[in-house]
């Protein structure tokens, strides 16, 4: 199997290395979203006396480049490829092959973190040195920080593999993936963190996983959760993880029943 | 001898339609009411293919050759019926079937559009396990056979049709399956090619013994390769043997080929004249009275030379599908 990840893998930043420049577009726009939030929750804290919601300039700044990093090492595009692959047949080949396609997606998604691991970075840093963040180290935060994110990652993964492969029974699934990343703008704290949100509106994302992918990783890593809020936090994306990973067997299994009936 | 390669029987696949009228009311009214129309693309065929047998799958578009293909190799549920390939149920899609069988089908199924071939080559090697020792002896086989040389480090996008033809059965052959399925793998390709290929499936037949079952519009490649033929029209099969059997049974007619010193004879009474050019005629005659049309004709006439021969195969399996048409 592992040699199988190594050839995945190998393929997959060869490919990348052929599309260098829409990479760079797609990467270009991962660091200026954060900053627009950025720009306009600093201007909103300075409004009203320095501070909005137990957050200043200074924590926003520390807020929103840990929110990028963490989306960057987490998100997947999935979701925009699975009707592609079904309506242009090629997943007939994936299915040919002797190997569970799920593979060959983590491959491309790790490959593509890998390379973009030496962007990300330096971005932050930049970002750091024009919003002057305030931060507190904790070692011990670190730790489950990794750990969240980890987390965070596979079960995000599954969930939207698993939408994804909604494409099986309709053709039309860019509009139900609109509806996916308008509730995740909102519920993962990217347009705001969680706590300037309409109590209502937080009460549907309870609901839901969005905030364990995102804001739940970051507000540990800032040191804005207690203990037990951690313990909560880390038990849900145990949860959705287990749920997600349920739900991407079924609808795989499924899926392809309906794929293979009807016509490939 | 073990069981044989393929057994197919009375496997059949039916496709449910959505069934549609022209025009915005239609469209409403299908949001209601959905109309459906059921169509029977593969309708209950059974045969079998031995081990080593190269097998030619002949019909016209739309006859169920292609869906009987994608059920062999585990990509459609049959509605009914049952198939085994290499004892395997296809739509199970083992793992140890996946990997012992492959599917050419169009040409964008191996290989990865923007890398060089040798990448996409090594990435099947990784994914079928080939051990690194028999990849290296294969990849020279292939190359060797399919003439591949320079084209494994060039981009897939930079090579012809032809040429990327090549190198996608060299991906799909990779991992040495004994059971090929061939979609139309001559298609699109010039001549030259097509004769590449063919010799390529035959050598690799006779070296690995595999069964081959195989479409093509090309009468050529059916001629060259396949001893024996399925015909199959309306998801029926019409025919099932060798293809001097197909030709004995569905081309009532035989032509004879004659040369005489004038070219004014008339000849309508020994049979049909389909052709005079100069001195040399053509003309089709019942088989069963061909040896004696023959022998008059060699008897009453100063014949220069005479052959005797089948019709075209093209002109039998035209033949073919018109009676049943006729009979439907």
């Amino acid at each position: 199997m592992l040699s199988i990840y190594l050839a995945y893998l190998k393929t997959s930043i060869a490919v990348m290395f052929q599309y260098r420049a829409s990479m760079l577009i797609w990467m270009i726009w991962r660091v200026i979203e954060p900053i627009i939030y950025l720009v306009v929750w600093t201007a909103v804290a300075k409004s009203r006396g320095g501070e909005v919601g137990g957050y200043t300039p200074g924590t926003f700044a520390a807020y929103y480049i840990v929110l990028m990093i963490v989306q960057q090492y987490t998100f997947t595009w999935i979701m925009h490829e699975y009707e592609w692959r079904v309506r242009s047949g090629t997943l007939s080949a994936v299915l040919l092959k002797p190997i569970h396609p799920i593979h060959s997606d983590i491959a491309d998604n790790i490959g593509y973190k890998v390379l973009m691991t030496v962007i990300i970075f330096p971005a932050a840093l930049f970002i750091g040195l024009l919003f002057a963040p305030v931060f507190t180290f904790h070692a011990d935060l670190f730790i489950l920080f990794l750990l969240a994110v980890v987390l965070s990652y596979v079960m995000r993964f599954f969930i939207e593999w698993a939408l994804a492969l909604v494409a099986f029974w309709t053709t039309r699934n860019e509009a139900f993936n609109q509806v996916y990343f308008l509730l995740g703008l909102f519920l993962t704290g990217r347009i705001a963190p969680l706590g300037l949100l309409p109590d209502w509106l937080r009460e549907v994302g309870d609901a839901l996983p969005f905030q364990w992918m995102l804001a739940f990783p970051v507000e540990l890593l800032l040191g804005r959760l207690t203990n037990g809020e951690i313990a909560h936090g880390l038990t849900m994306q145990v949860l959705w993880l287990v749920f997600s990973f349920g739900l991407h067997r079924i609808v795989w299994w499924r899926g392809v029943r309906k794929y293979s009936a009807v016509g490939a | 001898m073990t069981m044989p390669a393929i057994q197919v029987s009375q496997l059949s696949k039916t496709y449910v339609v959505p069934e549609r009228e022209a025009g915005l009311s239609a469209a409403f009214k299908s949001l209601i009411h959905r109309k459906t129309r059921e169509v029977k693309a593969v309708d209950q065929i059974s045969f079998t293919v031995d081990e080593g047998e190269i097998v030619g799958f002949l019909g016209p578009n739309g006859a169920g050759k292609t869906t009987s293909l994608k059920m062999l190799s585990g990509l459609l549920y049959p509605t009914s019926g049952e198939a085994h390939v290499l004892g395997h149920i296809p739509s199970k899609r083992h793992r140890d079937f996946l990997s012992d069988i492959t599917l050419v089908m169009g040409q964008r199924n191996q290989l990865v559009w923007d890398i060089p071939v040798i990448d996409s080559l090594e990435r099947n090697r990784a994914v079928y396990r080939v051990p690194r020792s028999d990849y290296q002896s294969t990849i020279d086989e292939l190359t060797e056979l399919l003439d591949l040389g320079e084209l494994l480090q060039k981009p897939v996008r930079n090579l012809s049709l032809g040429e990327r033809m090549k190198c996608e059965i060299a991906a799909a052959l990779l991992h040495r399956p004994s059971v090929l399925f061939l979609d139309e793998p001559t298609i699109g390709l010039d001549v030259t090619m097509q004769r590449r290929i063919r010799e390529f499936i035959s050598a690799y037949n006779r070296e690995h013994g595999a069964a081959v079952l195989l479409t093509s519009h090309y009468m050529a490649d059916v001629e060259a390769l396949c001893d024996r033929v399925i015909v199959i029209h309306h998801g029926r099969v019409l025919f099932d043997g060798p293809l001097t059997d197909l030709v004995a049974r569905f081309s009532p007619h035989k032509t004879i080929q004659i040369e005489l010193d004038t070219e004014s004879a008339d000849l309508s009474e020994y049979g049909d004249v389909v052709e005079q050019e100069g001195a040399r005629y053509k003309i089709s005659v019942d088989k069963a009275v061909t040896p004696e049309v023959t022998g008059r004709l060699l008897a009453d006439l100063p014949v220069i030379d005479l052959t005797v021969e089948d019709p075209p195969i093209e002109n039998v399996i035209e033949q073919v599908f018109s009676s049943e048409n006729a009979e439907s």
